[in-house]
């Protein structure tokens, strides 16, 4: 099968300090999997040069086929990539609702529209309380979305990321903040929004729960570089990866 | 054009370029380290020339203590804005936007407040004793007072440097520009640091307008030209950095004493000549650090 | 409730439209001179604050926009007549365009204050220009005599013309501000390095609404020649563009009509007060500072905000 995400020999320094080092993987369509590593070891700066916020300074990233090194965040979203932010990055002054049917909206193309009122979409709208429905947020749609609890908020990001129907979603730390139980349930709905939608899903993650629970696939990074990849009883057995990050986590 | 001609309007490039400089200079101080612009500091230039104004012909100062007075004036005119006033938004969302309505209230305000207590006639201040003559070199006929102010100017710029980078102070400042809360932690008075170096950028924008006031007159309404004036310098030599904004004020100067001395009445125009066509080509500034873009 | 809120509006629209065509019957020229200054400034002030309040770019120099606008209808009579009264408000309307479209790409390439600054420093620029070109725009003496032929010639018709005109802009801009479009534009104010995740470019919607923004205010400039019968620098002067922000400040940045009732309130007060006084712009500094400090929402937000506060006041009274 052809992979729908390949990295291959992606550097970035800032400065003298390098971010990532000559990280490669291949990342298969359909496939949930996870970006472990200990602070700063640059997963977030990773996620910013696959969706062009960052431009790598070596390397190229092949997105389903195509190279889209160095494109803007714009055109490669528009083929089909969608990202939630490890700190919550939504429009906290707009309805829950319209947060996530801005994203619909912007996926039917219809963002220069400047005669019909929001409402006229209908389909857009319909889309946008499905999501809300599957997120568990449909019956806070009204409210605006600065006054949503933080948990909350950081699934309104995720949705506003799944208006867009992406082929591929990227979480950056989705239990980030969160409570156990909190943190439990975010697990099971990252799951089922994953077959729900037939996503490729990657996400950064700490809380190892989550990691070992959903994902077919961990990727560890340390100080920019790959330091493993595998399924996640490999990882769990890798003792370099042992050593160096979960240490007595495991 | 012979070689002394050149000359001249080069002094007299200079001469604006040292004023310019001064003036932004103390916007970018403040604007580098309390991250606020002040749309008003043209108007704390205004205030400390009407203040050496009233110290010279009224007290019949000395025009080197009315100097010193225009720059303790506008400092504490300064400080009691920024306390009074720009502190009760710092925070608030959108908070760029209110800065510059704020400020921009100052400036009406100042105007009119400076117009109530001067009156709104040109007032004009000679230059002070010693350098009324010029210097002559061969040829060559310079105003003293200009060489005067450039070496002033000179001072000021090395004595501000001194302070910023050399003294604890200085130091303090510009990691507060960095880190607030840190600093706010580490137990630095983070509000009163604000409103001293307020006091300090207003004071330069202060001693920069008495400086000026015998060469141009001094009026209400003088404040707006200076800020866009120096505005410009700070957008062309990348705001916050220092020698680039030194740069641009040297190169708009001597535009304008080119411009001056060829086709007055357009010589207003051709800062913004400058300026647009840095913006078409070099849109972050001349001399703007790479990598400034925010992701 | 879309259809609560509907019938709100109409009625809003209704009032809006009656008050303004009754003013007329007054037979006071005074008050027909004043309402329809109101009217034009007043959509002058909506169309600025699609800029400001909903998409967060403080531009200082839309004086520039308005003055060509003024200069569009002046110029054109001066130099062709007074039957080019009309084409010339088309002129400056079309040059704003144009203008806004070419300026768009020096001004827009840099964010927050940087975009004010420049916006400012161009609005200085085009004031300085006619100010300095005698020959051609008069200089400070402005244009005067600017009377349109016809039946608009009439105070009164051009009075409805004013209106009409006014009405269907402010209806434009009210449904773009409800639109898809304006959804994106709020949203560029609110989180610009999401909106590049929608997989929308933020730069070229802020050209798009620069270009909106600048053409009803170069159309406001071109109402207002007709209005005052002649132009002035002043119109391009930065004070212009600093009343427009302030009537949106008065009014209120986040409420559609809150920069409309900002400009009826200043027009208000200029022509009460201003008379008295020559100490003016310390009252509009007093105004502003006092609004930003105290009441950043507006009249008109700060009246929303109390009505909601009762209500759920009441609200909770009646749970006890
Ligand atoms: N824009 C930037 N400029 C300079 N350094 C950066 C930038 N972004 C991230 N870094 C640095 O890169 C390193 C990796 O950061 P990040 O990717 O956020 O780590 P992680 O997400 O794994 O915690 C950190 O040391 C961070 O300080
Ligand atoms: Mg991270």
């Amino acid at each position: 099968m052809q992979p729908i995400l390949e990295l291959s020999g992606v550097v970035k320094a800032f400065g003298g300090l390098v971010v990532t080092d000559e990280v490669s993987f291949k990342v298969l369509p359909g496939e949930i999997s996870a970006i472990i590593g200990p602070n700063g070891a640059g997963k977030t700066t990773l996620f910013n040069q696959i969706t062009g916020a960052l431009k790598p300074d070596r390397g190229s990233i092949t997105f389903q086929g195509t190279d889209i090194t160095g494109l803007d965040t714009q055109e490669i979203v528009a083929r089909g990539m969608g990202r939630a932010f490890q700190i919550t990055s939504i429009f906290p002054e707009e309805t829950v609702l319209d947060n996530v049917r801005v994203a619909c909206l912007s996926r039917a193309g219809h963002t220069r529209q400047p005669l019909k009122g929001l409402g006229a979409y209908k389909s857009s709208t319909e889309k946008a309380m499905a999501l809300l429905t599957s997120l568990g947020l449909a019956d806070q749609a009204h409210r605006l979305a600065f006054e949503l609890a933080h948990g909350d908020q950081k699934l309104l990001d995720i949705g506003v990321a799944l208006g867009l129907e992406p082929k591929l979603l990227l979480l950056d730390e989705p239990t980030a903040g969160m409570s156990p139980e909190e943190r439990h349930l975010t697990r099971t709905l990252v799951q089922k929004l994953w077959k729900e939608f037939n996503l490729t899903l990657i996400f950064i993650e700490h809380d190892m729960d989550t990691v070992f629970g959903i994902a077919q696939v961990v990727r560890v990074l340390q100080q920019g570089r790959l330091l493993a990849e595998g399924t996640p009883d490999e990882i769990r057995a890798n003792p370099e990866v042992v050593k160096a990050y979960l240490g007595e986590e495991l | 054009m012979d070689s002394s001609f050149l000359l001249v309007q080069f002094v007299s490039g200079l001469t604006m370029a040292t004023l310019l400089f001064l003036v932004a200079s103390g916007l970018t101080l403040i604007f580098g380290v309390g991250g606020v612009f002040n749309f008003a500091h043209g108007s704390f230039y205004m205030l400390g020339a009407y203040l050496a104004y009233t110290v010279v012909s009224l007290a019949h100062g000395n025009f080197w203590v009315a100097v010193l007075a225009a720059g303790l004036g506008a400092g504490v005119a300064g400080m009691i804005a920024e306390a009074a006033f720009l502190r009760r938004i710092y925070g608030r969302s959108e908070e760029g936007g209110f800065q510059i309505l704020l400020t921009y209230s100052l400036i009406l305000i100042i105007d009119d407040l400076v117009k109530l207590v001067w009156g709104t006639e040109y007032k004009s201040l000679s230059r002070p004793a010693g350098f009324t003559g010029s210097l002559v070199i061969g040829d060559v006929t310079l105003p003293s007072y200009n060489l005067a102010i450039v070496g002033v100017g000179l001072l000021v710029v090395v004595v501000a440097w001194w302070v910023l980078s050399r003294t604890r102070p200085g130091r303090i400042a510009r990691a507060t520009a960095l880190d607030r809360e840190t600093m706010g932690v580490l137990g630095v008075n983070v509000p009163l640091t604000m409103t001293l170096v307020f006091g300090i950028a207003t004071a330069l924008g202060g001693i920069t307008g008495a400086l000026a006031a015998p060469l141009r007159s001094v009026t209400p309404g003088a404040g707006i030209e200076v800020i866009i004036d120096s505005l410009i310098v700070v957008v062309l030599g990348g705001m916050g950095n220092f020698w680039g904004a030194w740069l641009a004020a040297l190169l708009l100067g001597e535009v304008n004493a080119i411009a001056v001395a060829t086709v007055p009445e357009w010589a207003s125009l051709f800062s913004y000549l400058v300026m647009v066509v840095t913006l078409i080509f070099k849109p972050e500034g001349l001399f703007a650090p790479r990598q400034v873009r925010k992701v | 409730m879309e259809a609560a809120s509907d019938k709100k509006a109409l009625l809003f629209w209704g009032l809006f439209l009656v008050v303004f065509a009754l003013v007329p019957i007054s037979r006071n020229d005074y008050y027909l001179a004043m309402a329809n200054r109101i009217l034009v400034w007043g959509m002058f002030a909506v169309a600025f604050n699609m800029l400001f309040g909903v998409t967060g770019m403080l531009s200082f120099g839309q004086a520039l926009f308005f003055g060509l606008g003024g200069y569009g209808v002046g110029l054109m009579v001066k130099y062709l007549g007074q039957a080019w009264f009309l084409a010339g408000l088309g002129a400056g309307v079309a040059a704003a365009a144009v203008v806004a479209y070419l300026l768009g790409y020096l001004v827009i390439r840099v964010s927050g204050v940087f975009f004010t600054i420049l916006t400012l420093a161009f609005g200085q620029l085009a004031w300085q220009i006619t100010f300095r070109w005698y020959r051609v725009t008069g200089g400070d003496d402005g244009i005067q005599g600017l009377v349109p032929t016809g039946i608009l010639g009439d105070h009164i018709v051009y009075y409805y013309f004013c209106l009409i005109l006014v009405a269907c802009s402010v209806w434009f801009l009210k449904r773009l501000s409800a639109s898809p479009q304006g959804l994106i534009l709020r949203c560029v104010r609110q989180n610009p390095a999401r909106v590049r995740f929608l997989g929308r470019r933020v730069r070229r919607n802020q050209r798009r609404i620069y270009v909106i923004s600048s053409v009803f205010a170069a159309l406001a400039g071109g109402l207002m020649a007709g209005v005052d019968n002649s132009i002035h620098t002043n119109m391009l002067n930065w004070t212009t563009s600093g009343e427009v922000i302030l009537m949106s400040v008065l009014g209120g940045i986040h409420q559609f009509f809150g920069p409309f009732i900002g400009a009826a309130v200043i027009k208000v007060i200029e022509d009460v007060v201003g008379a008295r006084t020559e100490y003016w712009s310390l009252i509009i500094g007093l105004v502003m500072m006092t609004m930003v400090l105290l009441f950043p929402r507006g009249l008109v937000g700060e009246w929303v905000s109390f009505k909601a506060r009762m209500r759920s006041g009441g609200a909770r009274k009646e749970g006890v």
